[in-house]
């Protein structure tokens, strides 16, 4: 009774090829195994409570970018998402079809950024994104799962970082960025294995594979700072996870292991990061409870949080603030993550002449619909990536119209979102990472 | 090479060098490190003509390099350095480099009984190892986890054997991944390979692997174990009689297994980091018994005493009748033995060290900024600004304590060999 | 008539409250204990001051950012739950049952209170209906479960109603609230309807995971 048919979508259902490999292999006994299985194994108290207690109000449906972007498509409302996947998983008993499976598997990574704003829109304090890495879980149990977030989760197990560096390239590329930096600072260093360091200092994959002027840049503060700082030379540098958002929480658990482990090993008293939020996440409560940790055995200390330390403490000093004016993105990790956004404003009020806030703003923002592992799903979702975030780039013209020139996003995957969406709905709006900010005004 | 014995375990402080002194010689001096045996202390220095090379107790090696790094003493005293001159790479030991040169060199371990030296190097994007200058024959297209027996005659490490291009998942989970022992790669091929372990005496070398995408297991000379497990950790060699144990994952939670079979009757939250006593009677390993609380269990009881943060560095005394080891609670670190905590606990605690007989332990610790050793429980009253792991004398009868001073003795590195009949007691 | 009357008065009611408790005990044990075996982080990570303060802001209408931006939709839930739960607590008739049966009683609304109560529960009813066939994502999530127990909560105040206002057949509107009062209280823990109890929990975890470990508001 009532229940409506979903619009015809514009897009062909399955758009990844290796979505549709992986399930032209599998019977729907298979599938119905798996299926049954995760739910007697792994599906637990929360599972079912959540699954129990969704009226189906329909007040998550305002809080996601996708449904707001689409028109308000149904299909899209959180709850909607769960019903499509889990719903049918459990409706039918793990009898589904290929075809339910493979939309299942859309829609849990390329549907869902994992944001966890929903969460907060839900009378019932429901976690969406608990329950899509559940599907995503069985996604990847049964070997369906978009093809360059595997071979990046291929990467991780086989490297331990994220993008297929290699341990010379790793150090080569450091060193490369000290001699840069030497250049500007003759006595700057980026010590690498120091024991002992106060700081241990970890980046994601990318910093080294495409935006190395990140490490340069960090160097420089550090340097600044007067920071007893370190880095390491072996595997364990790369704090970022994709296997967590492709459902391979075995690998999670290695991934963070080596990356906690080496920073014990170098006895530093606690973990800086660099701008990222999804490592942020997997380092601070999801990758440590995989692994026994309650909380990370080391202080985890966002580059966020740490510059505003060094600002308070006037470790760092600011020579000049930067004058264009600018807006400011929460990104979900870190501020619906770690409650950081008090502290970003704080830095970015210190260091800028001009702060506009966006709207909705601090847990209320909207996700850049990169995260979550959607973007690292790759070109074949981009369009629907850009598409389904329109709120954002509405967010992003608002603040532009208020006068804002540059937009501040302390989150790796935020930027490369952010940067599709300036581009696609032609914003004139230029993007930085907060120490590209810092960078430029701080006493060097 | 001069045994442990043969140090000089003469009683007393030794100012073996003032570090003050190199700051104004050199354009800038990198951290400090010593020697073993405490005679030695090295810097990285940059030179005024802006080349670097190795300051050792105040007189820098003859040669200067484009660069220097990865600085560390040999087991046996010796100060080598990865060094670099017009884009190549070598290893360089008391200032004399290999006669091989790379295109980059790095990961420089030392076998702990002999001193033998390897390093992991790159030529032409090919990888292999390095064992004391002389290179694997063969490369491959990438190179981790190289390992180095105790003895330093056998070099493993997991070694890609199929070059996969990025994006083609098909090929990688058929298996691109195995294990090369001095040069030469297994047949078999796997998913993933980690970590490795290399029995006492060198014919066996075994590797956790994962053998799909879900299923894990140990492989021992190029054989799996025929059951599989849903995670595993680091195979260890039983130092008596070779048989295999490693820390596997099965039914969502942790236990010991032991050539392929579960070993250990409980289950735990977590377990890893097992370890032998050295007549292959005992294991003991790192333990969560439930989540979040950490101890040790020694052949499968754990200790009642548990810490809230983690527990690591664990360590059998040379007897075989006790276990040292750091637990950390509320970002304190305390020194565990035998399952009783020191009471006092420390900013920061490294590795516990016992004497040969068990009856001592002694603890590099960082309190309020300052380091110290603390003994048995107690801090004994000679203040570092830097400080290095103490070191047993093979008789136990004395303990060499190694530091940067504070106060008169600022910037200045002694060396003090302290009466153990001195040190408090338990 | 009178036999099935007393059945309904006696062994049925009976019947329905211990369902009612027993269903809800059995049913927060089942999942604690679960919780105990597969979602430990549920216990780890409980914090009763930051599960407290999810609670406050949800039970406080408009207490959320999402109930603000759907003010009708809050107004009426608000309505609903608290005559829903107001109305069989403090009915001076069943006040009377409890009285003549246990000899215990307690405050009781006033019968026109009770009947304006009652109409609100029905017209929220209502709403919730049309709002579930009209609204497209609201109609895409409902499923014939959201409908029937929307139906198994009119019935026994529609009926009570009919009763209560003395109109023709009000013995058997009556005997047929007593009924459909009994079948809802047997209902609630095995149905949706266990959101009722399921509320602290889910809350409890959300507010300790968001308040204590992530240092954010989850409102």
């Amino acid at each position: 009774m009532a229940t409506t048919e979903p619009k015809a979508n514009d897009e062909p259902i399955v758009l990844d090829d290796a979505i549709i490999e992986g399930a032209e292999k599998l019977s729907e006994e298979d599938i119905a195994q798996v299926i049954n299985d995760m739910i007697r194994t792994e599906g637990g108290a929360r599972f079912k409570a959540y699954l129990n207690t969704c009226m189906s109000c329909g007040y998550c449906s305002g809080a996601c970018h996708y449904y707001l972007s689409r028109d308000k498509e149904p299909r899209l409302a959180p709850a909607a998402k769960v019903k499509q996947t889990l719903g049918e998983f459990v409706r039918k008993k793990g009898r589904v079809s290929r075809e339910t499976l493979m939309r299942s598997c859309e829609i849990a990574f390329t549907d869902c950024n994992l944001c966890r704003r929903c969460m907060m829109y839900c009378p019932f304090g429901i976690d969406v994104a608990f329950l899509m890495l559940f599907v995503r879980r069985v996604c990847h149990k049964l070997g369906v799962v978009p093809r360059y977030i595997q071979d990046t989760a291929h990467s991780h197990s086989a490297t331990m970082n994220q993008m297929w560096v290699q341990e010379d390239e790793w150090i080569d590329t450091l060193q490369w960025q000290e001699d840069e930096a030497r250049d500007e600072i003759p006595d700057l260093r980026i010590p690498l294995e120091k024991e002992g360091a106060d700081v241990y200092y970890s980046v994601i994959g990318p910093e080294p594979k495409f935006r190395a002027q990140l490490i340069y840049q960090a160097a420089v503060l550090m340097h600044a700072a007067g920071i007893d700082w370190t880095m390491t030379e072996f595997p364990g540098w790369d704090n970022s996870d994709m296997c967590m958002y492709t459902g391979d929480i075995e690998m999670t658990a290695r991934l963070k292991k080596v990356h906690f482990e080496s920073a014990l090993r170098l006895r530093s008293k606690r973990i800086v990061m660099g701008e990222c939020g999804h490592a942020f996440r997997s380092v601070y409560d999801v990758g440590n409870r995989f692994l026994g940790w309650k909380m990370p055995p080391i202080e985890v200390v966002h580059a966020v949080a740490f510059y505003d330390e060094l600002l308070a403490e006037g470790r760092l000093k600011i020579a000049r603030k930067f004058e264009r004016p600018v807006t400011f993105h929460d990104p979900c990790n870190i501020v619906r993550g770690q409650g950081l956004h008090e502290k970003a404003r704080s830095v970015v009020r210190q260091s800028c002449e001009t702060f506009i806030e966006m709207e909705p703003n601090r847990e209320h923002n909207f996700c850049c619909c990169a995260g979550g592992g959607v973007i690292n799903c790759g070109p074949p979702y981009k369009n629907k990536r850009v598409k389904s975030n329109r709120v954002k780039a509405e967010q992003l013209m608002a603040a532009r119209e208020k006068g804002a020139e540059v937009v501040i996003a302390p989150c790796h995957n935020c930027h490369g979102g952010l940067e599709d969406i300036i581009h696609h709905y032609k914003i004139d709006i230029e993007i930085k990472f907060l120490i590209d900010i810092l960078f430029e005004c701080m006493e060097k | 090479m001069k045994s442990m014995e043969e140090w000089d375990w003469a009683p007393g402080k030794k100012i073996v060098a003032d570090l003050e002194k190199w700051q104004s010689g050199y354009a800038a001096v990198e951290e400090p490190y010593v020697s073993p045996d405490g005679e030695k202390i090295a810097a990285i220095v940059k030179t005024e003509e802006e080349s670097y090379t190795v300051c050792v107790n105040g007189t820098p090696w003859e040669k200067t390099f484009d660069k220097v790094w990865s600085l560390r003493f040999s087991p046996d005293n010796r100060a080598a350095a990865l060094v670099s001159d017009t884009a190549e790479w070598s290893v360089a030991v008391d200032g004399a480099t290999w006669e091989n040169w790379f295109e980059f060199v790095w990961n420089m371990q030392f076998s702990k009984a002999n001193s033998a030296i390897a390093v992991a190097a790159q030529n032409a994007r090919s990888y292999f190892a390095v064992l004391d200058d002389t290179p694997w024959e063969t490369g491959f297209s990438s190179m981790n986890n190289l390992t180095v027996s105790r003895n330093g005659e056998t070099l493993a490490a997991v070694v890609q054997t199929t070059a996969v291009k990025e994006g083609d998942i098909n090929a990688f989970q058929k298996g691109c991944f195995s294990v090369a022992v001095n040069g030469v790669a297994w047949k078999n091929a796997f998913v993933n390979a980690w970590e490795i372990d290399i029995n006492p005496d060198n014919r066996l070398v075994a590797v956790e692997v994962r053998h799909s995408l879900y299923d894990y297991s140990i492989a021992i000379n190029d054989e799996m174990w025929p059951s599989s497990f849903s995670a595993i950790w680091r195979p260890r060699f039983n130092p008596v009689d070779n048989s295999v144990t490693a820390p596997v994952k099965s039914a969502g939670e942790w236990c010991l297994a032991k050539d392929g079979e579960l070993f250990w009757e409980r289950r735990y939250s977590q377990l890893w980091h097992h370890f032998y006593s050295t007549d292959g009677k005992s294991i003991a390993a790192v333990v969560a018994p439930t989540y979040g609380k950490w101890t040790i269990a020694e052949n499968d009881t754990p200790w009642d005493l548990t810490f809230k943060e983690l527990v690591m560095d664990a360590v059998y005394s040379p007897d075989n009748r006790h276990i040292a080891c750091l637990g950390k609670t509320d970002g304190k670190w305390y020194v565990a033995l035998d399952g009783k905590a020191w009471p006092t606990p420390f900013d920061r605690a490294w590795p516990p060290v016992f004497s040969p007989r068990g009856e001592d332990v002694a603890v590099k610790v960082e309190i309020d900024g300052k380091y110290a050793i603390a003994v048995n429980g107690k801090l004994l009253d000679i203040p570092f600004a830097v400080a290095w792991n103490p070191v047993f004398s093979p008789d136990g009868k004395k303990l060499l304590v190694k530091g940067i001073g504070t106060g008169k003795d600022e910037g200045k590195y002694c060396r003090h060999i302290l009466e153990t009949e001195s040190l408090p007691r338990k | 008539m009178y036999d099935i009357y007393a059945l309904a008065r006696g062994p049925l009611a009976w019947g329905a409250f211990i369902v009612f408790f027993g269903g809800i005990i059995y049913r927060l044990a089942a999942i604690l204990l679960e919780a105990r075996k597969k979602d430990h982080v549920v216990y780890a990570y409980f914090s009763p001051y930051y599960a407290m303060r999810s609670m406050l802001h949800w039970i406080v209408p408009f207490g959320s950012r999402s109930m603000r931006q759907q003010p009708i939709l809050t107004t009426v839930t608000f309505a609903f739950h608290i005559c829903l739960i107001g109305v069989p607590l403090f009915l001076f008739a069943h006040i009377i049952l409890f009285k003549e049966s246990f000899d215990i009683s307690w405050w009781t609304l006033s019968g026109m209170a009770a009947q304006v109560m009652t109409v609100i529960v029905l017209l929220s009813c209502v709403y919730f209906f049309v709002r579930r066939i009209v609204q497209p994502d609201v109609r895409y999530l409902s499923s014939t479960a959201d409908y029937l127990i929307l139906l198994l909560v009119v019935l026994p105040f529609a009926t009570g109603f009919w009763a209560a206002r003395g109109w023709a057949g009000f013995e058997i509107a009556t005997l047929l609230h007593m009924l459909s009062g009994e079948l809802l209280l047997a209902l609630i823990p095995f149905t949706k309807l266990s959101h009722m109890f399921f509320f602290p929990l889910t809350r409890i975890y959300a507010g300790s995971e968001f308040g204590a470990v992530r240092n954010a508001k989850d409102w």
